[in-house]
């Protein structure tokens, strides 16, 4: 194996492992926080996030990393939203936690995965149909919100802090 | 504030904070490593794997396809981290011993009964539905949600507040208390 397979297969490792620790791999989990019943999922992805941003903008303004923003196209993000969100719901899993949920003996999420090969199989075939039409109707390119506000990283990330930690704590306050 | 929840598992706090680090430790080991930044991300590997799937089968329309082409059909470095999520999860559940075998989520079969033929048709539709929107996107839970929040992506604000609200209105449908 390559050095970027390694990397990639030693990182996957460690991100499974602590998805199974939080048991956020279960279509329970998924199925709860989409009925508003138990936010597991939100506070381990929040969390995950408040850190990594302060890792992520200082390695950035170090110059160690750069972004890699991914498009804000109107089109694709709102209609690719749609159907991700009905898709997940319906299925119990995402991408990145139906694998984990096999290696938990959950293998009913093999299902999960054989529908999302053919998904992506699908997908390969409408693209140039998408392009064409959902993604011609506006890009507003690889955007950060710091630029688009015009307001400093070190301003959005205190108040991106204080606003999760407020909705952790309404979280454990209603049991959710 | 409680290390292990009911069910035997870390704080979901805890363990965020880890996949944060985690994330971090990753970004900056991909671009000293591999010469360029690479974020956490799921979907991709999916366009991968059916491209490799296909090509057994039908080696030129692969070749042809703008989308593979576009996406390089190849196991890369999310392709084995994608493998790694499934091992790291038999690690952890096999030695804390919540490893099960289930053939129909328990929630699911409370809901719709234990047929296996049932849920397996969902949740094919429903996986077809899910990847189509997501490369829509071009991006998951993880790469738009847990890597664009991290970078403050706009695009990851939006897709995750569309993942999430289209996501509690479904399921309130199928799931929720009025149809049971």
């Amino acid at each position: 194996m390559s050095t970027d397979q390694w990397l990639g297969l030693i990182t996957g490792v460690l991100f499974g492992f602590l998805l199974q620790k939080s048991r956020v791999l279960r279509f329970e989990k998924q199925i709860g926080a989409m009925l508003l019943k138990d936010m597991t999922i939100f506070k381990v992805m929040l969390s995950a996030i408040l850190v990594g941003m302060v890792g992520i903008v200082l390695l950035t303004d170090a110059g160690i990393v750069t972004l890699g923003h991914k498009s804000m196209n109107l089109g694709a993000v709102l209609v690719g939203g749609v159907l991700f969100g009905a898709g997940w719901a319906i299925m119990g899993f995402c991408p990145g936690t139906s694998i984990g949920a096999v290696g938990e003996g959950r293998w009913h999420a093999v299902l999960a995965i054989i529908g999302m090969v053919v998904g992506a199989a699908v997908y390969a075939e409408l693209y140039p149909f998408f392009k064409s039409t959902v993604f011609a109707w506006k890009d507003f390119g690889k955007i950060g919100l710091p630029e688009t506000l015009g307001i400093s990283p070190w301003v959005i990330i205190p108040l991106f802090w204080a606003g999760t930690i407020s909705l952790f704590l309404w979280f454990e306050k209603k049991g959710l | 504030m409680k290390r292990k929840t009911g069910d035997g598992g870390w704080s979901p706090y805890l363990a965020g904070t880890l996949v944060g680090l985690l994330a971090i430790a990753s970004v900056y080991a991909t671009t000293q490593w591999l010469g360029k930044t690479s974020y956490l991300g799921a979907s991709t590997t999916f366009v991968r794997a059916a491209g490799l799937l296909e090509r057994t089968v039908a080696p030129d329309r692969v070749a042809a396809n703008e989308y593979f082409t576009k996406e390089k059909v190849r196991v890369d470095w999310q392709f084995m981290l994608v493998l790694g999520i499934f091992l790291g999860a038999l690690i952890s559940s096999a030695m804390d011993r919540s490893f099960k075998l289930e053939g129909v989520p328990p929630r699911w079969e409370k809901r719709f009964g234990p047929s296996i033929g049932k849920r397996a048709a969902w949740a094919i539709l429903g996986g077809i539905i899910a990847m189509v929107g997501a490369r829509m996107a071009d991006g998951c839970p993880t790469g738009h949600g847990l890597s664009g929040l991290m970078q403050l992506s706009v695009s990851g604000f939006v897709a995750l507040a569309m993942f999430f609200s289209v996501g509690v209105f479904i399921a309130a449908l199928v799931y929720g208390r009025r149809s049971s």
